[in-house]
């Protein structure tokens, strides 16, 4: 489903992707791990069509979809900016993305959403007025509001109280349950190997680890992701 | 033309809530009106040639205003990032931005005229439909080409500073021809003399809004 071939990127003299290559199938979960600037949005950007490659190809088939804002419309993207509009209430905000995104912008189906991260009874309150937890659950809402085939998210237990963070992971494997792709991006090696079931570690801008879950132990994981971290 | 208009609906409805864009624009024209009231009451006999410098200063700069706050507010909680990802041609979002700059700013535009009719004590009846045509005009080659050049200067360190130095110069064609519109329509009994400034301002319009639009993908992705 997504193709990644020698994917470099450059911002000036500073390189954030150096050749990197990943082949995900349709259905995975990939956990990418990596230390702070190892890469990890920068390659999420691109995968979203955020940014463009300084060199390198990503191909992504969702479907027969081949134009970028055909293939924009498969793709959702979470990161920890909630790209919502603060002096709008949930109710607005995401009628304004459905809108945007060709779904039916009715009450009944709007509700549903705001229903399935538990924010009902709050859909009339600006944004503005939400708690982290609260903004993050919309957010998602609003990331997943066109039920995508690929779900690409960064950091999104940045900020998230214990229960917020419960839930997003139950969400989580709801979705990945229904065949979604899921690519996240993310610190915490124990929350990364529970939802995953591929561990990718970027390293200098590359693949310096990609395994399946099952072929390792937490424990083990985290010896090898900790000596690929702390090596200078 | 509905996710056109669902852009331009959602800026109107943040707009008419917080009202930051509109009254900074106004704060800033009605300020430079009152400058020039006081800068020139020597010369108010004949003040009405110069009305038509002073109000597009005054529409320049309160346009520049609102043309920075147009996607510093979209950048605010990753706003854009958000646009960015919806499956729209990302000119729909170009066209959007620049019919709620253009709305915001002939509002403005419409508040400062009717107070410079009392600074500078003029009466206009007869002109108002050849005004509004020529504010029109160039209010739209002002967006046309303000949008592009905000959506490039919100994306660096420098966007208050940077985007008034672009944009000037780029605008400067409609600016002149949009003063000697106003001149005209103020200051001669002839109106035929119109036709080159507003054909001026109309071709200008089209060619940047085009070239605007085109480009706009390509500034939005960094």
């Amino acid at each position: 489903m997504i193709e990644v071939r020698g994917l470099s990127k450059y911002f000036g003299r500073f390189s954030a992707l150096r050749g990197l290559d990943l082949t995900v199938g349709a259905g995975e979960f990939i956990a990418l791990f990596g230390r702070n600037g190892a890469g990890k949005t920068t390659f999420l950007r691109i995968l979203a069509g955020l940014s463009h490659p300084s060199s390198g190809k990503v191909t992504i088939r969702p479907g027969n979809a081949v134009a970028p804002r055909y293939i924009r419309g498969c793709i959702g993207y979470l990161s920890h900016n909630t790209s919502l509009y603060a002096d709008l209430t949930a109710l607005e905000n995401l009628r304004f993305f459905a809108k945007l995104t060709g779904l039916p912008d009715h009450k009944e189906f709007l509700m549903q959403r705001i229903g399935q991260v538990g924010l009902s009874g709050r859909e009339s309150e600006p944004v503005r007025n939400y708690s982290r937890g609260m903004q993050q659950r919309l957010a998602l809402a609003r990331a997943f509001l066109h039920d995508p085939a690929i779900l690409l998210l960064d950091e999104p237990f940045t900020g998230l109280d214990q229960a917020g963070s419960d839930f997003l992971k139950s969400y989580l494997v709801e979705t990945h349950s229904r065949g979604k792709t899921c690519m996240m991006a993310i610190h915490d090696p124990g929350v990364g190997y529970e939802l995953a079931d591929r561990l990718v570690v970027i390293d200098k801008g590359a693949a310096a680890l990609d395994v399946q879950k099952s072929s390792l132990s937490l424990e083990e994981f985290q010896n090898r992701y900790g000596s690929i971290v702390n090596r200078t | 033309m509905a996710k056109i208009w669902a852009i331009f609906r959602k800026d109107l409805l943040i707009e008419l809530r917080t009202k930051d864009t509109l009254n900074s624009m106004l704060f800033f024209g009605v300020v430079v009106l009152v400058i020039f009231n006081f800068a020139l009451e020597s010369l108010r006999d004949t003040i009405r040639s110069a009305v038509p410098g002073i109000l597009w200063v005054s529409f320049a700069f309160s346009g520049t205003l609102g043309l920075n706050r147009m996607f510093a507010a979209e950048k605010e909680n990753g706003c854009l990032q958000g646009l960015l990802m919806v499956p729209v041609d990302r000119g729909t979002i170009y066209f959007g931005k620049m019919l709620a700059a253009t709305v915001f700013m002939l509002v403005t535009e419409a508040i400062i005229f009717v107070l410079s009719l009392v600074f500078f004590n003029l009466t206009v009846w007869g002109e108002i439909p050849y005004l509004i045509l020529v504010f029109l005009l160039g209010t739209l080659g002002f967006t046309a080409v303000g949008t592009l050049l905000s959506a490039i200067a919100v994306n660096t360190k420098l966007r208050e500073v940077l985007l008034p130095l672009i944009l000037f110069p780029v605008i400067l064609p409609i600016l002149v021809n949009a003063v000697e519109a106003t001149n005209i329509v103020l200051n001669t009994p002839d109106y035929s003399a119109l036709r080159l400034p507003l054909t001026v301002m109309a071709v200008f319009t089209i060619v940047f809004g085009t070239i605007s639009y085109l480009l706009f993908e390509h500034v939005l992705e960094d």
